[in-house]
């Protein structure tokens, strides 16, 4: 038999047809949508008289635009409100699984499927939100798609794709101390660029992946978007079967041991060929950083911003652009500048894990005065955790509080906005001009990188702390 | 239901000689609570369109009067970013049917060709040429054959070829829509479905 990769065993298992000269008609096992990119669709759908194809492989949950404290309350901006009253309506209308705002599952999607067991090796996800690729993770063939196609998955289980291109991005050798999983995502980045994945969907591979655990695996998935990459897929191992067992909607006796068989046989094939490859150092990489206004512009926290000097036309002009924004010089040291936000959180850096690292770097610390913290679970699952494990007595002794679930800054659709002009050090996915409130300035960091700006109110190398 | 049939246009364009234009410039995430497809048109570049007194900014693009057209043209890696298609409506809505770019995001090409907005991808070479014919004559004309997936620069008689999808070209010819495939395709669907058990 021909040597396969992981994602060709996927991707072609799902093929309903291909049509000859065009995308293939793509089987979704999993649909998960949420207040912001599905009321067009539902309105599509209702035009066209048509019901749900399939109501139960769909997942609602509200996160992009919801408030993060109050969530008791009726939300008062009346845009969210009306947006999230209508992805309950249309719930309830279509017969669709709702986690509402105060439900004890709720939370960003990318953080919920994984931990109620809904995200399984194998599977087809979709969303309307590029960082499906969180799913990734798990072996799941997970991507983001626009409103059109949540109306196609709504209408039809499928959606039309054209099959991406192949690329294995291998990380081998051992982390050093105070790097993490956000720290390779940003490396990965900073190297091929925000777009050199563009076209191609990536499988990660390599020592230094199999050693991550499974939320840093997410966090590695859930970025490779940035690099303009459909998604991100690692093999499961017996790591994601144990993350996966037990979980309230995880196969259960027969269908378990049937299911583990077939997740067993998810890997890529040795021989197997790619259409790009890429290999990295995972000794080589430092705490990173970002500079500028898209993800690629990242670099070792110690390092100095490119000087930019051999630069030339539109790439110039983007990057004079970028620095003008942030207000940051060419070739100067970010070390030791003054932040004024710190956000933890997001689909990226939301989970219990970068909780715990954070808060285990603060304990006994306290926040600088100059920082504005906000700390947002991704999930109220991951938020009782966080109380049973005494990580939010520890937090508010350092002078932090937990904030509520919720996509929160990271896309600042809520009242979580950094002000204009102000430095955040943020652990979200998207550095972009704007994209944590008008004229804010984003740095993307790791959780370590974001505790010790919080706790030095300034551009801070956690390994200085530790 | 169907989208806007696209067979030639002959325009003006509108230059953005920017790179890496993410789909937060295209339409920041704070206009997209609508819960219908209408008006996003008016916050195309928001944040650099509109200064924070909601003024027009002068030396934007959208704001000089020196420049019309429905085509858009935009430096390298243009619509990546978050998946919100809000971003392909908007840029429609404002009255573009092509945008022109060397290098267009995934997601965004999709949703771009979802709702009959053209991208058209051509070389970073032949993207200088448009944006120097442009910026030395705002009025100079542009043509876009889809039939034939050329884009021709008017004034010198340049053409460049650019691809397109077989399925996709044909959806935009005819103004097709994907949803009424796949649809028709339920039945074809269902048997998968069997066949996976």
């Amino acid at each position: 038999m021909e040597a396969t990769t992981l994602f060709d065993k996927v991707w072609d298992s799902h093929v309903v047809k291909k049509i000859v000269g065009g995308p293939s008609v793509l089987y979704i096992d999993r649909h998960f949508i949420h207040e912001v990119t599905s009321p067009v669709a539902f309105v599509g759908l209702e035009k066209r008289g048509l019901k749900v194809f399939h109501p139960e492989l769909t997942i609602a949950t509200p996160d992009h635009n919801i408030p993060t404290i109050e969530q008791n309350l009726p939300i008062r901006d009346e845009l969210s409100r009306n947006q999230v009253n209508k992805l309950t309506s249309n719930c309830e209308k279509h017969g669709i699984t709702l986690y509402g705002l105060n439900h004890k599952w709720a939370g960003i999607v990318h953080v919920i499927g994984p931990e109620l067991g809904l995200t399984q090796p194998g599977m087809t996800i979709v969303c309307g939100d590029s960082h499906t690729s969180t799913h990734g993770a798990f072996g799941a063939l997970a991507f983001g798609i626009g409103t059109s196609e949540v109306e196609m998955v709504l209408a039809s289980q499928c959606v039309l794709q054209p099959k991406p291109k192949k690329l294995r991005i291998t990380v081998n050798g051992k982390l050093r101390p105070g790097v993490i999983s956000k720290d390779i995502a940003l490396y990965i980045i900073s190297q091929i660029s925000a777009s050199g994945g563009t076209g191609y969907f990536i499988e990660f591979a390599g020592s230094a992946i199999t050693a991550l655990s499974m939320e840093a695996r997410m966090t590695l998935c859930n970025m490779s978007i940035e690099c303009g990459s459909r998604g991100g897929i690692i093999a499961p191992d017996q790591k994601t079967f144990d993350y996966i067992k037990g979980r309230e909607f995880a196969p259960q006796g027969e269908a378990w041991d049937k299911a583990l068989a077939y997740w067993k046989t998810l890997k890529t094939d040795d021989g197997a060929v790619f259409d790009l490859e890429y290999t990295f150092d995972a000794n080589a990489i430092d705490p990173m950083i970002t500079y500028g206004t898209n993800p690629g512009m990242g670099m070792s926290i110690n390092a100095n911003i490119p000087t930019g000097e051999d630069m030339k036309g539109s790439d110039k002009i983007t990057f004079e652009k970028s620095l003008a924004y942030m207000g940051f010089k060419a070739g100067e040291k970010l070390e030791g500048k003054t932040i004024d936000y710190v956000f933890v959180g997001s689909c990226t850096n939301g989970r219990i894990e970068d909780l715990r690292l954070f808060t285990e770097f603060v304990k006994g610390k306290q926040k600088a005065e100059n920082v504005t913290a906000w700390i947002v679970p991704g999930s109220k699952q991951v938020e009782k955790q966080a109380e049973e494990e005494g990580l939010t007595a520890i937090l508010n002794a350092a002078g932090f509080q937990f904030r509520q679930p919720g996509c929160s800054a990271c896309l600042a659709m809520n009242d979580d906005k950094v002000p204009a002009g102000k430095y955040a050090v943020s652990t979200s996915n998207r550095n972009f001009e704007g994209r944590q409130g008008p004229s804010a300035r984003t740095m993307l960091a790791s959780p370590l990188v974001a505790a010790a700006a919080a706790i030095t109110g300034k551009i801070t190398d956690p390994r200085d702390l530790m | 239901m169907s989208i806007d049939k696209f067979i030639t246009l002959t325009s003006p364009a509108v230059p953005l000689p920017i790179e890496n234009v993410d789909t937060d410039q295209i339409i920041p995430a704070r206009f997209l609570k609508a819960v219908e497809r209408k008006g996003f048109g008016d916050n195309l570049f928001r944040d650099w369109r509109y200064d924070k007194n909601n003024q027009p900014v002068k030396d934007f693009v959208l704001n000089q009067s020196t420049y019309t057209g429905n085509i858009l043209v935009a430096g390298k890696n243009f619509g990546s970013g978050s998946s919100r298609e809000h971003a392909a409506w908007a840029i429609y809505d404002a009255g573009f049917k092509v945008v022109v770019s060397s290098f267009f995001a995934d997601i965004f090409k999709g949703n771009a060709l979802n709702n009959g907005l053209l991208p058209v991808q051509v070389s970073e070479a032949f993207l200088e040429k448009i944006f120097a014919v442009v910026e030395e004559d705002p009025t100079a004309r542009f043509n876009v054959d889809l039939t034939s997936q050329e884009f021709t620069i008017l004034k010198t008689g340049e053409t460049s070829s650019f691809e397109i999808n077989p399925y996709k070209k044909e959806c935009l010819l005819n103004g097709y829509d994907d949803i009424d495939y796949l649809v028709a395709c339920r039945d074809e669907i269902r048997s998968f479905e069997l066949s996976r058990n």
